[in-house]
């Protein structure tokens, strides 16, 4: 390896800029080097990749029947009023 | 329009098929049709509001308040001030994005009167080994004469089941458990981008987070829950090195 190269412990610190395309052109590049000569970054980053599609699998989180009728009795209420409140508009 | 139409006096849920179509319909229409539904005081579509956003806005509002009840009231003005607002929606942003702002000015406001915003540079400082991305002894020392700080016992391709394209429930599960047991920001963060799909700079304008702050907090979640998710899929191999 050369100076110039990225270690592989400072490629798992930066995978997430990586990621977000907020690398610098030439970080990007150290980067995208060090991927084709390295299986192992390879694999790292496809896990990185692989936890974002589990994690997209994953439900949201859902409002409990009750808690929504409440809401939604309010929202009859609301509907019929005046908006008259100052810090409604935004 | 159909969603208003179809409104009727005894359905306040979305429970029923033709109400769900309703607000479907309004919702597929994207956010004009939704907010020409709620303008008309359709309750089906405040149903597919609520259902698309509650989870998200009490998240969000437990970023700023002390405790899970500040954060219900904050949601319930949201709603109120959105509900009542709604005329002067002028569509110059989504209305999600319209909805969280109301939330996030609310959630600020209740926040500071409980004292409780927390300064990120508190939370992000003194990077400790625990914060580190890989546990450094996976990796080969600065001295190594041939491959300082690359791995020793390197990570291996993680057999995902028949699909490799499809994530199983259990890692899902692992997934998941990995990331409610996160430091609170981290799962706000990472439950915000990768559970509910926000872009960065729909959690930074909710969060009121810089990009950078934003890509730390998303980086240290996703590192820990990669390490979680390792546990389960492998038992790590030292290489001869």
């Amino acid at each position: 390896m050369t100076a110039d190269d990225l270690a592989c412990q400072e490629l798992v610190e930066v995978v997430t800029d990586y990621l977000e395309g907020a690398l610098a052109p030439a970080s990007h590049a150290r980067f995208e080097q060090h991927l084709a000569a390295c299986r192992f970054c390879v694999a790292y980053v496809e896990q990185i990749r692989q936890i974002i599609t589990t994690a997209s699998a994953v439900a949201p989180q859902r409002l409990s029947p009750a808690a929504q009728q409440r809401l939604l009795r309010a929202f009859r209420g609301w509907h019929s009023l005046e908006p008259t409140h100052p810090h409604e508009s935004v | 329009m159909e969603a208003t139409e179809q409104r009727s006096e005894s359905t306040a849920t979305i429970d029923s098929q033709s109400d769900a179509e309703a607000a479907s319909t309004a919702c597929l229409g994207g956010d004009k049709a939704l907010v020409e539904a709620l303008r008309s005081g359709c309750e089906a579509s405040f149903a597919v509001l609520i259902d698309r956003h509650q989870a998200s806005m009490l998240r969000v509002a437990e970023f700023y308040v002390a405790d899970r009840a500040a954060a219900e009231d904050v949601v319930q003005e949201t709603w109120m001030a959105v509900i009542r607002g709604i005329d002067r929606f002028d569509g110059r942003s989504s209305i999600k994005t319209w909805m969280f702002r109301i939330l996030t000015n609310r959630a600020k406001t209740m926040g500071q009167r409980a004292a409780r915003v927390v300064p990120v540079s508190a939370i992000l400082g003194g990077a400790a080994a625990e914060d580190c991305a890989v546990d450094p002894a996976r990796f080969f020392d600065a001295r190594h004469p041939q491959w300082p700080g690359h791995w020793c016992n390197p990570p291996t391709a993680w057999a995902l089941g028949p699909d490799d394209r499809v994530a199983t429930n259990e890692a899902i599960e692992v997934v998941l458990l990995a990331i409610t047991g996160l430091p609170a920001m981290q799962r706000t963060v990472i439950t915000l981008r990768d559970i509910e799909c926000w872009t960065s700079r729909e959690v930074c304008n909710a969060l009121a987070l810089t990009e950078t702050n934003q890509r730390v907090l998303l980086h240290r979640a996703r590192s820990k829950v990669r390490r979680r998710l390792e546990q389960y899929h492998e038992v790590p191999r030292p290489i001869r090195g």
